[in-house]
């Protein structure tokens, strides 16, 4: 394979320098098939904006969604209703402070139904326990549940919450039960005789998991780990439900007060502002996996 | 059964079940401190479970083995440790494939061992020097040869310092102009006296460099005894047909 090449020649192996994007472009589809493309993409959208133009409502719709004083309104906020940016910054924050805990809370959960051994039954019966129940159940329940029941109780320190961290915990619960299968999954796939090679070495259960099961199983569920992540980025918008004026509801308030819906549609921007970024550092992920594994080393 | 000399091991009516399948069935073995024993033996006969059971990778489900004078198979025997001094290398090389050459090698020193990173570092540095591989430290093992991953690996088991070696097929993954470098390093271990248990099909390799060879057939031993004995002039029918079957294939 690279028998003899030394460390200092390594770029000249690898795959062929690929052709500029281009003219891959151009191979893959051939210059009449750009042509062809691209007609036809116009004559698709032409006609569906054809059909939304000539629909009864469509003066309606236009002025009811996206009428520019509207849209410019409800992202800037007025005297009576929030600015759907600023409530925006609420969800980012839900979405930031979910997603440390639940990487760090999955991972536990995972971890703990991967050990074996009579000992460890209850652990692991509590890990499946709370991944079928936190999978099973609408996110919307367990967010009316907890911000609702919790409070409820009466306890000193948890009953006096924010609403929005009732809205985290909630988040929390669900998406740590989706995305310890995840790590599961990625467990998994780590072929066990990885394990028969770093127990034979004398290293112990643990450090094994830690050092050679973990860094390889974690590389490889990043990309579905990132898209639970685009799934957590909008449902932030549920944590409403409990109170919290997220761009959601901010968007409600400005179209309850003013009778038009163009906040609805910058609501709807921002969020998909926020996942665009993330839905392509997956795919960037995704290409680097590939074209590693097509090169025939992982880093 | 004799006491094998300490630093030996000993294999005593060792059973091992998977499920309905009773691969090892009453084994016997006895290795003795610089020796070198390779059990050879068609698919199945249970030359690797029983590497396996020595290395406590899998444990047995009767009958008991020493190592170096220490009942390795009582309960309550800290494995981790008993493998720290068993080196084993596998067919299918089992590096790992998301750290360099010299992580692979240090890995198990520093964190099994406490050893602290630097030594360990000089330590793989000088091993993989003696074998031929230190332009390759800083690699990742998919970029090696099949050769090279593989001796990489018995390096890694090198590491440890063991006092023992088990190699199970180091060869039979490789293609075959990759296999002479490989059976190259474990010359060189024999010669330094390290005790080894080989499980191999290279007959050749095995009459070369074994003291005593070891055939198995369906989990016993059928037949062992000096490698010029077992090849040229074996009792056992159950041997002769084996090592009919193998110079009919052109592998003697």
């Amino acid at each position: 394979m690279t028998e003899g090449i030394g460390a200092g020649e390594l770029p000249a192996v690898g795959p062929p320098a690929a052709p500029p994007p281009a003219a891959r472009g151009s191979r893959m589809l051939g210059n009449r098939g750009v042509l062809v493309s691209t007609a036809s993409t116009l004559v698709v959208l032409g006609l569906i904006g054809l059909a939304i133009a000539a629909s009864p409502g469509a003066d309606i719709v236009r002025e009811r969604f996206f009428s520019w004083d509207h849209l410019k309104e409800s992202f800037l906020g007025t005297e009576t209703s929030p600015s759907v940016v600023s409530a925006f910054m609420l969800n980012i924050r839900i979405f930031m402070t979910a997603e440390v805990i639940i990487l760090a809370l999955a991972l536990l959960i995972a971890i703990v139904r991967s050990i074996p051994g009579p000992v460890f039954f209850p652990f692991r019966a509590m890990a499946v326990a709370y991944t079928d129940l936190f999978r099973g159940i609408p996110l919307i329940l367990v967010l009316y549940m907890i911000g609702f029941g919790v409070p409820g109780l009466g306890l000193k320190y948890f009953s006096s919450m924010e609403d929005v961290t009732y809205g985290i915990i909630a988040l929390v619960l669900v998406y740590s039960a989706y995305v310890a299968e995840v790590y599961r999954a990625g467990i998994d796939s780590v072929h066990e005789s990885q394990v028969a090679a770093a127990r034979s070495l004398g290293l112990s259960r643990w450090k094994s998991l830690r050092f050679v099961v973990l860094p390889q199983a974690i590389r490889r569920v990043i990309p579905p780990l990132l898209n639970d992540f685009i799934g957590l980025q909008k449902d932030t918008a549920l944590v409403s439900v409990l109170g919290s004026i997220e761009a959601a509801r901010a968007a409600q308030i400005y179209g309850a007060e003013n009778f038009n819906y163009a906040s609805y549609v910058i609501a709807a921007g921002l969020f998909v502002l926020m996942t665009i970024p993330l839905a392509r550092f997956t795919d960037h992920l995704i290409a680097r996996d590939r074209r590693r594994r097509e090169a025939g080393f992982v880093r | 059964m004799s006491t094998p000399t300490i630093g030996g091991i000993l294999v005593e009516g060792v059973h091992k079940s998977f499920g309905d399948n009773h691969v090892l069935r009453g084994i016997d073995v006895k290795v003795h401190e610089h020796e070198v024993v390779c059990l050879i033996g068609a698919s199945g006969s249970g030359k690797s479970t029983l590497l396996r059971c020595i290395n406590l990778l899998e444990p047995v489900d009767a009958g008991k083995i020493i190592v170096s004078g220490e009942d390795v198979t009582a309960p309550r025997v800290n494995v981790d440790r008993v493998r720290r001094g068993i080196g084993i290398v596998f067919q299918a090389f089992n590096l790992f494939p998301h750290m360099t050459v010299l992580r692979n090698i240090t890995l198990a020193p520093t964190e099994a061992l406490g050893i602290d990173k630097k030594e360990a570092e000089e330590r793989a540095d000088s091993l993989l020097e003696r074998f031929g591989l230190i332009d390759k430290r800083d690699e990742y093992p998919d970029r090696l040869s099949g050769g090279q991953q593989q001796r990489v690996a018995i390096v890694r088991a090198l590491a440890m310092r063991p006092n023992i070696m088990l190699l199970d097929e180091v060869t039979s993954a490789l293609d075959p102009e990759l296999v002479a470098e490989v059976l190259q390093v474990i010359r060189e271990l024999a010669a330094e006296g390290m005790t080894m248990v080989i499980a191999t099909h290279e007959m050749g390799f095995a009459r070369d460099i074994a003291s005593r060879v070891c055939f198995l057939d369906a989990g016993v031993v059928a037949e062992a005894g000096p490698p010029e004995r077992i090849f040229t002039d074996p009792q056992e029918p159950r041997t002769r047909r084996f090592l009919q079957r193998i110079i009919d294939a052109g592998r003697l």
